[in-house]
């Protein structure tokens, strides 16, 4: 297998990012755009999202429906994805293929339709995702607890947008941000799979060197205030079962606290593969899990942290066990942040932690999407070297990094701290 | 037929690149290089399951499951988690319908002492008390938390109308809240002591380790495991076809969307009408972005979110339904959409480009399904699992293409039969 990763720049801006990786007969294609809720202001909310649906609606040389035709019927599997930071597009398909969705994406850079009527079929199709996340107590909280937890940046709106916004956007705001933020220079391609490198790199130059670089896009200049003291908020809805969910600011992806917030995590929450793909692995030893649910008061517990260009959020989330008492279930969570502060991890817990993420990393090489995901998502949020540097970056992490990142970020005084109360009979 | 044939054959997993080693006390071995990268994936099943519990214990299988890694003859609770999480590990063992199924994803270097705890785990655990409460009061949790999601409910009604009560596939394999509560610690090791045996089972061992020695450090963790003497297992029971037509209906107040599953039991996985319903179900809810269901009941009328169909693999008659989840005044127009899609599946014959479309789908991504150690781990053990011949996924191209127009109609003019299945809804109330 060929290690070398073939980075390159086209003169409209594209980057481009090509790894050979022979394993398997298959090719993995992503087109990554530096869009995602990040670029929203409040009124069009979710947005990103919207476009993102409306890149399958059809071109002229790829009508409605003929890009899953196309892809499907050579044996490939495709789909999209929009978060905080990016929204990226990709096709894996037997590698003799792979040329397909070089096109697809070349052509619908530029020229997606937005046909009204195709707008307003898609408005319900996007009401009906957001309202089968609304089925789920777990994102109602989580979306107030992430509302209250940043005051003004906007990842403090989920990435499905608000349902005002939803159902008041028209097809020109869509079709605004679409040529706003669809560009070359806005975009990295990536492809990693069974083929030849070079030619590869040719073939995107043959697909997207044509395109115009576009305008630069806006950018995204708010700074989230400084948090003054502890936040609260309750969420009532339907069900049985209470949860918990703690959030605290986070670094963003290219400080060095992030990696020592990696490991603190790792200890406290459980072994994570810090991507937005594919199960996390077991974390029964995890000091959270121990706590909560070895001690009897909670059914389950997660921690998550994720990559992002921005300071974003750490978040806890606990269900508990019926009996449970609430508050003692809270002074479990703070207790165990607290030691993070008081003492500095073993050196045992630190060895487990990076052995662990070595292991997660490990497993990411098996397969050529996970390949080309790192790739593109680490060029997005921060770079290439981000991701070549991950491991390095978390063996040079030390037992006192890890206790000065839990002082500087877990304080009280850092913390919003949701309730989501069950209501037997919650009215609407 | 002029669609190409997209996939390789030589490139599958097949007789030649499988190991396979049978051993005295029933259990098949199997291992399959691959040094791509430093990882191993070993997955096993053993056959015990619901099926083996009393419908009034439903859930107890899959508790017992649950338990086994919570204290062995040799290994704490604590011991096991260490030993798997400090080398970044993950090992699962979880309780299915006819089988229990157990995973192992580690490096390679790691394999041979976490394979020596996986084997304790299975042959000698010791459901300490303590645990055996934990993990049930957690189980009720999880149940209670059932009962207000949608999706779940209306699964558990299809299920609960399309199979009869004696049938496994009745009841879940988590149980209800009234069957678990009762569990006992008595009931939990008396059932482990009758049932879980190696005979008939598999372990395969896809990864960084050359095949031979993969087969003798298996052959070495599980060579001394015993059968219980005098174990018999009933057949699995058929349904009998078609079934009556009926409605149900599970309120869950307060919520914003409604969940559908609308279908019936179908035929087993070995049935020669498998792979024809397999390509039918690609062309009805899978194709694309969800075949002709999303085509209709997403993209024209803008219904839902998601409508899909999916035919589950099964040595019993597989269940073979669409779901979909739609605004709660939208339930009846959506039902109407997915019959209608259905019926025109048995009435019509698909078109040649839908149809080679589909078979090219079908084939052309099994490299993908196949390209992780997991992926070429489970595929071994299912035709392991259900019988199928270890040469199946070498075949399976040529077998889809076999497939016909006429194959296609009727085999979805048999089985989905949308005036004599079952239609599950669950939502608010009001609508």
């Amino acid at each position: 297998m060929e290690d070398r990763i073939r980075d390159v720049r086209l003169d409209n801006g594209l980057r481009v990012l090509v790894k050979e990786m022979h394993t398997a007969p298959v090719a993995s294609f992503w087109l990554w755009y530096r869009v995602g809720s990040r670029n929203e202001v409040q009124g069009i909310t979710g947005i990103s999202h919207w476009v993102e649906h409306m890149m399958f609606k059809g071109t002229e040389r790829f009508p409605k429906g003929a890009i899953d035709r196309e892809i499907a019927r050579l044996g490939g599997t495709f789909n999209a994805m929009t978060w905080l930071d990016f929204t990226a597009y990709y096709a894996t398909l037997p590698a003799q293929h792979i040329s397909l969705a070089l096109e697809i994406e070349a052509d619908r850079m530029v020229n997606s339709r937005f046909d009204p009527d195709e707008v307003e079929a898609e408005r319900t199709v996007i009401l009906s995702e957001r309202h089968m996340y609304e089925n789920y107590p777990t994102f109602l909280l989580s979306e107030q607890v992430t509302a209250v937890a940043l005051l003004v940046h906007p990842y403090r709106h989920e990435t499905i947008g608000w349902e005002s916004d939803l159902r008041t956007m028209t097809r020109d705001d869509l079709y605004r941000h679409y040529r706003t933020y669809y560009t070359p220079s806005n975009a990295t391609a990536v492809a990693v799979g069974d083929f030849d490198g070079e030619a590869m790199i040719d073939r995107i130059v043959q697909a997207f060197g044509h395109l115009p670089p576009g305008p630069p896009v806006p950018p995204v200049r708010v700074q989230e205030p400084p948090q003054r003291g502890e936040r609260r908020v309750t969420v009532t809805g339907p069900g049985s079962t209470r949860y918990l969910e703690v959030a605290y600011r986070a670094p963003a992806a290219t400080e060095d606290d992030w990696f020592a917030f990696a490991v603190l995590d790792t200890v406290l929450g459980g072994a994570k593969a810090f991507s937005t793909r594919g199960p996390s692995p077991n974390a029964r030893t995890s000091r959270l899990y121990r706590a909560l649910v070895d001690g009897g008061l909670a059914a389950n517990v997660g921690t998550f942290l994720m990559p992002t260009l921005d300071p974003y959020l750490y978040t806890i989330t606990v269900t508990l066990l019926p009996n449970s008492d609430p508050e003692e279930v809270e002074g479990v969570v703070f207790d165990e942040i607290r030691r993070l502060q008081r003492e500095p991890i073993s050196a045992a817990e630190l060895e487990k932690a990076q052995k662990q993420v070595r292991a997660q990393f490990a497993f990411s090489a098996e397969s050529v999407s996970s390949q080309a995901y790192w790739l593109g998502f680490s060029s997005t949020i921060a770079d290439v070297d981000w991701f070549l540097d991950f491991l390095g970056r978390v063996e040079r992490v030390t037992e006192a990094d890890v206790q000065r990142v839990a002082e500087r970020y877990l304080a009280p005084s850092q913390r919003t701290v949701g309730w989501y109360e069950p209501q037997v009979n919650a009215g609407k | 037929m002029d669609a190409p044939v997209p996939v390789d054959v030589r490139t599958l997993p097949g007789p030649e690149t499988i190991a396979l080693r049978q051993l005295p006390n029933g259990l098949t071995l199997l291992a399959r290089e691959n040094f791509a990268s430093p990882a191993v994936f070993v997955a096993g099943f053993i056959r015990v399951g619901s099926q083996d519990e009393a419908p009034e214990q439903a859930g107890l299988a899959s508790l017992v499951a649950s338990l086994l890694t919570r204290g062995t003859r040799s290994f704490t609770y604590e011991e096991i988690n260490e030993r798997v999480e400090s080398v970044g590990a993950s090992l699962r063992v979880s309780g299915g319908t006819h089988t229990t199924t157990f995973t192992l994803k580690s490096l390679a270097e790691d394999a041979p002492p976490l394979l020596e705890l996986l084997a304790d785990i299975l042959r000698a655990p010791t459901f300490p008390d303590e645990h055996v409460q934990r993990v049930k009061r957690q189980r009720l949790t999880v149940l209670k938390e059932r009962e207000h999601n949608t999706q779940a409910m209306a699964m558990l009604a299809f299920y609960e109308h399309a199979y009869p009560p004696e049938h496994p596939y009745h009841r879940p394999t988590s149980g209800h809240v009234s069957t678990v509560e009762p569990l006992t610690r008595d009931d939990m090791v008396r059932f482990f002591e009758t049932h879980y045996e190696p005979c008939g089972g598999a372990v395969v061992l896809v990864g960084a380790m050359p095949a031979d020695e993969a087969l003798d450090v298996l052959e070495r963790t599980f060579g001394e495991w015993e059968n219980r003497p005098g174990r018999t297992r009933p057949p699995v029971p058929q349904v009998a076809l078609p079934l009556a037509p009926d409605e149900v209906f599970r309120p869950v107040p307060d919520k914003s969307q409604s969940d559908i599953v609308l279908g019936a039991p179908a035929m087993p996985v070995k049935h020669p009408d498998y792979l024809p319903a397999v390509v039918a179900n690609s062309i009805l809810g899978v194709f694309g972005l969800m075949g002709r269901l999303g085509e209709s009941v997403r993209d024209e009328e803008g219904l839902a979110y998601y409508a899909r169909s999916v035919l589950q693999r099964s040595p019993s008659n597989s269940p073979w339904y669409a779901v979909a989840g739609v605004a709660p005044d939208q339930v009846e127009r959506a039902v109407e959409l997915i019959r209608g899609e259905m019926r025109r599946l048995g009435d019509e014959l698909v078109p040649d480009d839908e149809l080679d479309d589909n078979k090219s789908f079908i084939v052309g991504s099994l490299p993908l399904r196949l390209e992780t150690n997991e992926g070429v781990a489970m595929a071994i053990l299912d035709m392991v699992r259900y019988d199928l011949g270890l040469d199946y996924v070498q075949r399976f191209p040529e077998r889809v293409f076999e497939v016909d127009a006429e194959a296609v109609r009727r085999v979805a003019a048999t089985y989905l039969r949308p005036d004599a299945c079952v239609v599950a809804v669950s939502g608010p109330p009001e609508a």
